[in-house]
């Protein structure tokens, strides 16, 4: 499609990749990574910068660092946001690169998108006040401000399109096979 | 024609008691032969197609071998050979009009389903009557599912309905019924090379329409109304619990844009060409469960039995020529295969949208049959 528009997304590469793994399903598995260190308290370090993909080991241009810890009011340092809040960042990022990708796909021009999110969290579940409040979210409210040329229904149908290829929504929303081990 | 039961076999043995076509019965038609009863609006009910189909095959003479199984279909030096239950043949072409719904498509998880909980395919099930006592949880929300659903909450049992991506209709809209739109308007004709994306479309499930008296809507609104509890598509088994996705809300707004822009075409085919149609409506966005569940204890009781109205699949484990997919899925452009004389009709959007629907069969079968002619007369000539 040529279209004028120009959200920055390289949609014919992203075309060209989906044409190219239809029949290299190997080609299509990637490993993501990240590698964590206690500091002290509840506060960690988390980097991340390789990965797998492609058929090969690769790297971000630089190594990224994520500090997590607890706010003030868990009698903690607060060194850095709690971990449940990354997920946030997670859901916030892939959704919004979902709109950008969907729209310059569509010929859509943004002129900004916007997100919050809540997520609401009964903490009796982690505190282990009351074993029948689950651990995690038990809602997630995302809200979008878009202003871009197209129609309200256009933008609520970008936004259901991001949702309907997210990673992370999906991660979010449905269960995954999670194994730790103690190497 | 080679039938592996008697005519119209699968209207006779796989659909359920109260099965009625989703076409109203004006466009029940094949060549020379349109319905003539009192009710054209109407639908039919899975007797009335048999008795249809078998009228076709009367009035069309077509040399049925019925009672007879297809087993193996190969390469010859020209052409297929066919190897069935009553012997081979050797022919020089083959079309294949099995269909796209050969087996019931259930997700590899159903295995570890409680052997408690009863499960059931559309084809083993026939009325809520047969099905064992408490719940039932019906999984999947195209016509299918949202027809056994309210068959089953309308019989007194609690139902719930897993819902992923589904398609959502009016049966009528400004008047006319819905299919009457898509025939009219040309959404129905639209063709393979035309339509954007052509993998996507073929994929798309049935939509949330119930042939019957009255004409009525059954979208999933129409479900909650009626007592049916929504859950999100079911993504797996742990611990002897359903575990269902929290991303209902999008499968249904994504349903709802879907349908607002097919009336939008609607619209615009009415302005540019007045029909004598009602004014434009629109329909209340589907209602969001205050809160869906998350999980099921499936060991609990809670639920009896679970049916799976998850799609189908083609059976193609006859076919001895290299033409699948990954998938398991027949290669073919317009219904040419990928092998010389090779042919198929009646599948999704085999050549128009309107292809796995009894009027839709005859353009494709014309097109698709000059092919087969061409190929014909191709060997004759070099022959």
């Amino acid at each position: 499609m040529t279209t004028t528009v120009a959200n920055g997304v390289n949609v014919q590469a992203l075309l060209d990749a989906r044409e190219a793994l239809k029949d290299a399903p190997e080609a299509a598995q990637f490993v993501w990574r990240a590698s964590s260190t206690w500091r002290n308290g509840v506060h960690s370090t988390t980097t991340v910068k390789e990965f797998y993909g492609l058929g090969e080991e690769r790297a971000h241009k630089s190594e990224a660092v994520f500090d997590a810890d607890h706010p003030e009011v868990f009698a903690a340092e607060d060194n850095g946001v709690t971990p449940i809040e990354y997920l946030l960042v997670g859901l916030a990022s892939c959704l919004t690169a979902g709109v950008a990708s969907v729209a310059q796909n569509r010929g859509i021009q943004l002129r900004s998108v916007e997100a919050t999110l809540e997520g609401a969290h009964d903490i009796r579940g982690i505190l282990g006040v009351d074993p029948d409040v689950r651990n995690g979210f038990n809602d997630i409210k995302v809200t979008f401000h878009i202003d871009a040329d197209a129609s309200k229904q256009d933008i609520e149908a970008l936004v259901a399109q991001s949702q309907k290829r997210s990673a992370v929504f999906d991660a979010l929303t449905n269960p995954t096979n999670v194994t730790v081990d103690v190497a | 024609m080679i039938e592996r039961g008697e005519v119209a076999n699968s209207w006779r043995r796989e659909r359920w008691d109260s099965f009625r076509l989703l076409t109203p019965n004006w466009q029940s038609r094949l060549p020379g032969l349109a319905y003539e009863g009192p009710d054209p609006d109407g639908y039919m009910t899975a007797k009335e197609v048999t008795q249809f189909v078998e009228g076709f095959a009367a009035l069309t003479r077509a040399p049925v071998r019925t009672g007879t199984d297809v087993t193996s279909v190969r390469q010859s030096d020209d052409g297929y050979r066919v190897t069935t239950s009553h012997g081979e043949i050797a022919c020089r072409t083959v079309v294949i009009a099995s269909g796209a719904c050969n087996l019931p498509s259930v997700p590899p998880f159903a295995e570890a389903v409680p052997p408690s909980v009863e499960q059931l395919t559309p084809y083993d099930y026939r009325e809520p009557g047969r099905l064992p006592d408490g719940g039932v949880l019906v999984v999947g929300a195209s016509a299918t599912g949202v027809q056994l659903a309210a068959e089953l909450r309308r019989s007194g049992r609690p139902v719930i309905l897993s819902v992923g991506e589904h398609v959502r209709l009016p049966r009528t809209y400004r008047g006319r019924d819905v299919l009457w739109w898509m025939d009219a308007s040309g959404v129905w004709d639209q063709r393979h090379d035309e339509v954007p994306d052509l993998a996507r479309a073929k994929r798309l499930p049935s939509p949330q329409l119930v042939g019957g008296p009255g004409r009525t809507t059954l979208d999933l609104n129409a479900l909650t109304s009626m007592g049916v509890e929504l859950v999100g598509r079911w993504a797996a088994v742990r611990d002897g619990h359903a575990l269902f996705s929290g991303g209902l809300r999008n499968v249904f707004s994504l349903a709802d844009l879907k349908m607002e822009r097919l009336l939008d075409t609607f619209d615009a085919w009415a302005g540019a060409h007045g029909p004598d149609v009602g004014p434009p409506e629109r329909f209340e966005p589907t209602r969001v469960p205050e809160s869906a569940r998350l999980r099921l204890d499936l060991r609990g009781g809670e639920i009896g039995a679970i049916v799976w109205a998850t799609g189908f699949r083609p059976d193609y484990r006859w076919l001895d020529v290299p033409v699948l997919d990954g998938k398991g899925r027949l290669r073919h452009d317009g219904g040419v295969a990928d092998s010389p004389g090779l042919y198929a009709l009646g599948l999704p959007l085999l050549r128009r949208r309107k292809s796995t629907f009894i009027h839709g069969i005859e353009a494709d079968a014309r097109e698709v049959i000059d092919h087969l002619a061409g190929h014909l007369a191709g060997r004759e000539a070099g022959g």
